[in-house]
């Protein structure tokens, strides 16, 4: 297993975490700057030596809209870390997949990404982004033995959304979120929400006129 | 700001809650702030883990493992880790924690600083004896790593020391060899007090899980079920998961005196049908409420108050009468009444709570003041049997309860941390 991240202690922690439970003894950390591709196309190719069967590219941030709103450089900053940076890493190792024919590749949308709304909407045109670009990737794989699972999770209890808990947002417990991450990646399903009840409340949320859905404030 | 209760769900009060998740966290978060208290799961029922209008330091976030030696049984883990977490992961490799209560939906923090005691404590003693190590963060920026055999007094005063001391981020605990999720169980009813002081006293030395089920309800008080376990080896098919949950607080609570003596009768009745020997899992035997979710919201929205009181062995007997004779007589009581004796050892902390004697917890809905006065009644019971009440059930204590019960008190204040304050702290420590 390698961890690719920005931070070798906390990466180093996760992987004595991990041995601990048991998960294997050989655990490699990994950091990179995750917005440079040249970078990136050197871990990718690097750790692919060995054949790759799962690639999961979680990271993300969740800025304030208002900031992005009045800070352009905010707004870039929203768009490429949570857009570009997990489509460069997913770019990256589909080339060294595709060599081998077969693996999984699981990247991390949003709910957000669904609608835009006035609320979060740079955030969420860059998980459109995912969206979108999963959705290509699984054109182009298909019919090979390499699987595209996009994970949309709902508001979910991490320290990404540790602010939204003063206002009362309900957010889901993280290992319920990642057991159905793992099942759905293990299945290879195309699209999986989790918790499981947003791939309703988010079908209705796209399915709003834009004569109602205007009229909403979310 | 946001509303935080513990297990009783007794009030809501705003805190300002500042979540742990590694290193750099805690020391921007703790040191030289204004006072707070580690909050790890809320599964005390009273104000030991609550700061009203303060700060709170959510430990949920340090549940990371670093270290394992497959040789000796020793865990380190951070303090946020569940105990659910470590017996999922171990008990399949062959190893278990000593010493576990009625819950494995607690922290290792909060095993610690309330020194849990389990089924076994006539055998193993409390959460203490099996903690090899503790690191404390102190909110002077200090870190202190204390031991039975280093700091030795640290280690004494942290051990049951309510999270007082400095905050827990550490701890390195003796784990115990086992054969597998399984154990030997054997059903008894009793049908009264000395039944089951005799049941206790010969279960001891052969039985290492006893725990007692008592009515406190019917007129014919004292009588009860006991159980008593022994692990076993051999494989099984695993048991079947069924997870309940209560899915709304009732507008009363369902802990209603009619509807109760009716529960208590039928549950006697069934366990006394169904009494003999069978082989259970030790979830559903150990941790029977974890399989109920949020089973605390039963009680209604005035939440519910657990009085547990350990009495000394010698006036042990007369005091649980007289104190099941004064809930009898007040109609109040509940579903979840434990009776168990404890083993003849001193708890490694200067305020754990195990002593030698005999220990009973019971729930009570919150009826106001009516509940109160009957807990001064059994208050008066506990003080003059020279017991104690445990701090991690407490809401509600007089100070000279607690006194009279912590005769090393004065000791344990001088380790305190004064960048750390509780409701409970300030309502029995001044500060």
């Amino acid at each position: 297993m390698v961890l690719i991240g920005r931070d070798a202690a906390r990466l180093e922690r996760i992987a004595a975490d991990l041995k601990t439970r048991g998960a294997g003894s050989d655990i490699r950390a990994v950091t990179v700057d995750f917005l440079d591709p040249e970078a990136i196309r050197a871990v990718a190719d690097d750790v692919a030596q060995t054949a790759v069967d799962i690639v999961f590219i979680a990271h993300g941030m969740l800025p304030e809209q208002d900031a992005c709103q009045n800070d352009l450089s905010a707004c870039r900053e929203a768009l490429e870390v949570n857009g570009v940076s997990p489509v460069l890493f997913a770019e990256a190792f589909a080339r060294t997949m595709e060599k081998n024919g077969r693996g999984t590749i699981a990247l991390t949308g949003s709910v957000a990404g669904d609608r835009g709304r006035k609320s979060n909407y740079v955030y969420g045109s860059a998980k459109g982004m995912i969206e979108r670009y999963a959705q290509g990737l699984q054109h182009r794989f298909a019919g090979t033995g390499i699987n595209v699972v996009l994970v949309k999770p709902g508001p979910t209890d991490t320290p990404m959304t540790a602010r939204l808990k003063d206002t009362g947002t309900r957010l889901a417990p993280v290992a319920s979120v990642a057991r159905r991450i793992a099942r759905a990646i293990d299945k290879g399903v195309p699209v999986v929400y989790a918790p499981c009840r947003w791939s309703v409340i988010m079908w209705v949320v796209r399915h709003l006129p834009g004569v109602i859905f205007r009229k909403l404030d979310i | 700001m946001r509303p935080v209760s513990s297990w009783g769900r007794l009030d809501a009060n705003l805190h300002q809650v500042v979540s742990l998740r590694d290193q750099a966290d805690i020391r921007d978060s703790v040191l030289e702030k204004e006072p707070g208290i580690a909050y790890g799961m809320g599964r005390s029922y009273g104000d030991v883990c609550l700061n009203p209008g303060g700060l709170l330091w959510s430990t949920a976030g340090l549940d990371h493992f670093i270290a394992f030696d497959e040789a000796t049984g020793v865990l380190t883990c951070e303090a946020g880790v569940l105990l659910e977490d470590i017996q999922e992961n171990f008990i399949r490799r062959g190893w278990t924690l000593p010493v576990t209560p009625g819950t494995r939906q607690i922290t290792i923090g909060g095993a610690i600083a309330n020194d849990v005691h389990g089924k076994n404590h006539h055998v193993a003693g409390s959460f203490g004896d099996h903690v090899r190590r503790i690191r404390l963060f102190r909110t002077d920026g200090e870190t202190i790593d204390c031991a039975p055999s280093e700091h030795s007094g640290w280690f004494s005063a942290t051990v049951g020391g309510m999270g007082l001391t400095g905050l827990i981020v550490e701890a390195e605990l003796q784990l115990k060899r086992i054969d597998g999720p399984w154990l030997d169980t054997e059903t008894l009813a009793y049908g009264n007090l000395d039944e089951f002081f005799a049941l206790s006293d010969a279960s001891e030395t052969d039985w290492e899980h006893t725990v007692s089920w008592v009515d406190g309800l019917s007129g014919e008080w004292g009588r009860g079920i006991f159980m008593r376990a022994n692990p076993v080896g051999g494989e099984r098919p695993g048991p079947r998961k069924v997870t309940l949950s209560v899915p709304f607080t009732p507008p009363v609570s369902l802990a209603h005196p009619g509807i109760l003596r009716c529960f208590n009768a039928v549950y006697y009745k069934f366990k006394k049908y169904r009494a003999g020997r069978a082989v259970a899992h030790n979830v559903p035997f150990l941790y029977p409420l974890d399989n109920i979710r949020e089973w605390n919201r039963a009680y209604g929205p005035e939440g519910f108050f657990q009085y547990q009181s350990v009495i000394p062995r010698e006036t042990g007997k007369d005091a649980v009468h007289a104190m099941l004779d004064e809930i009898v007589r007040a109609r109040e009581g509940s579903f979840l009444a434990v009776l168990k004796t404890f083993g003849k050892r001193d708890a490694v902390g200067m305020m754990s709570f195990p002593r030698p004697g005999v220990t009973l917890a019971m729930d009570f809905p919150n009826r106001g003041a009516r509940t109160r006065a009957l807990f001064e009644r059994l208050d008066a019971i506990v003080m003059q049997a020279g017991g104690r009440l445990y701090p991690a059930k407490d809401a509600r204590m007089p100070k000279s309860l607690f006194e009279a019960g912590y005769p090393r008190l004065e000791e344990f204040l001088k380790y305190r941390d004064s960048g750390i304050a509780s409701g409970l702290s300030r309502r029995l420590m001044e500060s």
